[in-house]
């Protein structure tokens, strides 16, 4: 794709996600479905810089994002009223333990790695399941709210304002993708890319591989944890469907439909999905069966997502 | 106190043997088709269910025979439209392709049954303690057990004397080569995916004998599946064996001391397993 188009495609896709708060409601959809899209892409652009960038594929995300929106929760419920220093203790929570489960996963690969994941995920569920006392068990942790901002000058009211939530959440959405982009255009996200093209002769090449997984399965789940940071406060609430299986899978169809090799694909995906699901569960108590024939018409019918469609049909 | 480690080692056998069961069925087809099946659950809950239906006819005993052959029957067929399709592809399409139809068949049995429990009839004298004083381990969960090894054992028995196994086999190490040799590759994956999911049906009618009935019955069990196969080592079916049993006696053996951690032990055994021994313990080396 010419380089102009790049570029254009940009200045779009940020002039979009900038006005959206004015225009989503004259399309007949609402600023907090705004911000639930861009929630979800952010968790997806996140993995995808995993099973995109670095060709290993995660199917336990979803626990770093519960374990983010826990971590906001907790704090904010039990420790310190304030919105930013919760965000800081949800990320360093979900990363923490991904720095911890990733030696153990990070030498095997394929399906044997997706196992893995998914199974360690599960620990994070139950947890948060069984441990009733302290995470509220199935009813999830409620009776706390989002703290207003104050940035010295003005104060941010992110609580009644869900226009201000949502430019919240695209600041911290524009940071993380801002540094996601410079990763994968720096020596780090070459070598990344080297490994996923051909993991035999990046390592011959001298590149120490595990380690390298090692490092983007951290920062793709720190920025998954930000994520789920950032659904918590959407909602002043987090239970433990946020951390099971179906979350992850949820991030992985994202990506998939979107386009798992483009950069903004999972922006697409999420936006699609969500927009989708508002509207089937709105209509049908069977909703799960019509998320499940989605899955499987897209892996039959658009494995490449939609971004992959459209480069496809421009380069041809 | 002896009594209560003995009543919970037995019943972590019991467990354990059954997610052996479960996770042999995955085992064979994530050998021989590199497909981790999302949905197995969903075909126990089938297993299941049809027998529940089927009771009022064929009785427990037809029921607990004519199920897992239905069900074995459906997998077959959802193997020859949907999974065949993606052989050879990405394992993340497969994952997704199972994940999706595991939602569709939790809203289906949903839809069909009803979102309630409902009771599963199993006859009386089954049901009833073997004895009031040692302890109340009723003879369900024995017949269970010996249900169980007796299938587990022809399960091995096909694999290691007849020509279908020898060809599984074959095919785990080598699928191509199988190939080459006159094997009809697609037929033996099929029928390979169709003995998996019989496994899982059979899982359905007894569990529901043990559990009741709700569409998410499954739920519960595959996770601990997963584990007993990377616990057990990729690629090994007596792996698997071993690691199902591994795990549901160490649970076992756990809830007499500290019942809260009965779920987590085996979360614990396997990041063990996967700091020691990557492979599994019975797995072989630079499989995956």
């Amino acid at each position: 794709m010419p380089m102009l188009d790049k570029r254009a495609a940009n200045v779009l896709v940020w002039l979009l996600l900038a006005t959206a708060p004015f225009w989503l409601e004259g399309v007949g959809s609402y600023v907090e479905l705004g911000s639930r899209v861009l929630i979800y892409a952010l968790a997806a652009m996140a993995l995808n810089f995993l099973l995109g960038y670095t060709g290993v594929l995660s199917f336990g995300h979803a626990a770093y994002f519960g374990l983010g929106g826990y971590g906001v929760a907790m704090c904010i419920k039990f420790f310190y009223p304030s919105t930013l220093l919760a965000m800081l203790v949800g990320i360093v929570v979900g990363t923490v333990a991904a720095a911890v489960i990733g030696p153990m996963i990070m030498r095997l690969r394929g399906v044997y790695f997706a196992m893995c994941t998914i199974a360690f995920g599960q620990v994070f569920f139950f947890i948060a399941f069984q441990w009733s006392s302290v995470t509220g068990g199935d009813d999830g942790l409620s009776a706390w709210q989002r703290q207003p901002i104050n940035l010295g000058f003005m104060s941010l009211d992110l609580l009644n304002d869900s226009k201000a939530f949502y430019y919240f959440v695209l600041a911290v959405f524009a940071i993380c993708v801002g540094i996601m982009a410079f990763l994968l255009r720096s020596p780090f996200g070459r070598t990344l890319l080297a490994i996923r093209e051909n993991e035999r002769r990046a390592r011959f090449l001298g590149i120490p591989v595990d380690r390298h997984i090692w490092y983007s399965w951290v920062i793709s789940c720190c920025f998954v944890s930000v994520a789920g940071c950032l659904y918590a406060l959407l909602s002043d609430f987090i239970d433990p469907r946020a951390i099971r299986w179906d979350q992850s899978g949820n991030f992985v169809i994202m990506t998939v439909l979107g386009g798992m090799r483009s950069f903004w694909g999972p922006l697409v995906g999420a936006a699609i999905f969500l927009v989708l699901q508002d509207f089937i569960s709105s209509h049908t108590a069977n909703w799960m069966s019509f998320i499940g024939l989605f899955f499987v018409l897209i892996v039959l019918f658009f494995p490449r997502g939609v971004l992959g469609l459209i480069r496809r049909k421009t380069t041809s | 106190m002896t009594q209560l480690v003995i009543f919970n080692l037995f019943n972590g056998l019991i467990i354990g043997a059954f997610y052996a069961m479960m996770a042999l069925g995955l085992s064979l087809i994530l050998n021989l088709s590199g497909v981790i099946n999302f949905a197995h659950g969903g075909f126990l809950a089938i297993g299941g269910y049809l027998a529940y239906t089927l009771i009022p006819w064929l009785g427990f005993w037809g029921a607990l025979l004519v199920s897992p052959f239905l069900v074995a029957f459906i997998g077959l067929a959802i193997e020859r439209v949907l999974i065949r399709r993606l052989y050879g592809r990405d394992p993340l399409y497969s994952l997704l392709l199972t994940f999706g139809l595991a939602f569709m068949i939790e809203d289906g049995t949903r839809f069909i049954w009803g979102a309630q429990s409902l009771p599963f009839q199993i006859p009386s004298w089954l049901a009833a303690p073997m004895s009031t004083s040692l302890f109340f381990l009723t003879g369900y969960r024995v017949f269970m057990m010996v249900l169980v090894a007796a299938v587990v054992l022809a399960l091995f028995l096909i694999l290691n004397r007849t020509k279908l196994g020898l060809r599984i086999r074959a095919g785990t190490l080598d699928l191509e080569t199988v190939s080459v040799l006159g094997v009809n590759v697609r037929v033996l994956r099929n029928l390979n995916f169709g003995l998996g999911i019989y496994m899982a049906g059979l899982a359905g009618v007894l569990a529901s004998g043990m559990l009741g009935l709700q569409p998410t019955v499954g739920d519960s069990l595959i996770m601990p599946s997963f584990i007993s196969i990377i616990v057990g080592g990729l690629g090994s079916l007596p792996g698997t064996l071993a690691g199902g049993i591994l795990i549901g006696v160490a649970s076992g053996v756990t809830t007499v001391f500290f019942p809260p951690a009965s779920e987590a032990v085996i979360y614990v055994i396997m990041a063990a397993v996967l700091i020691v021994r990557p492979r599994g313990i019975l797995g072989e080396e630079g499989r995956y």
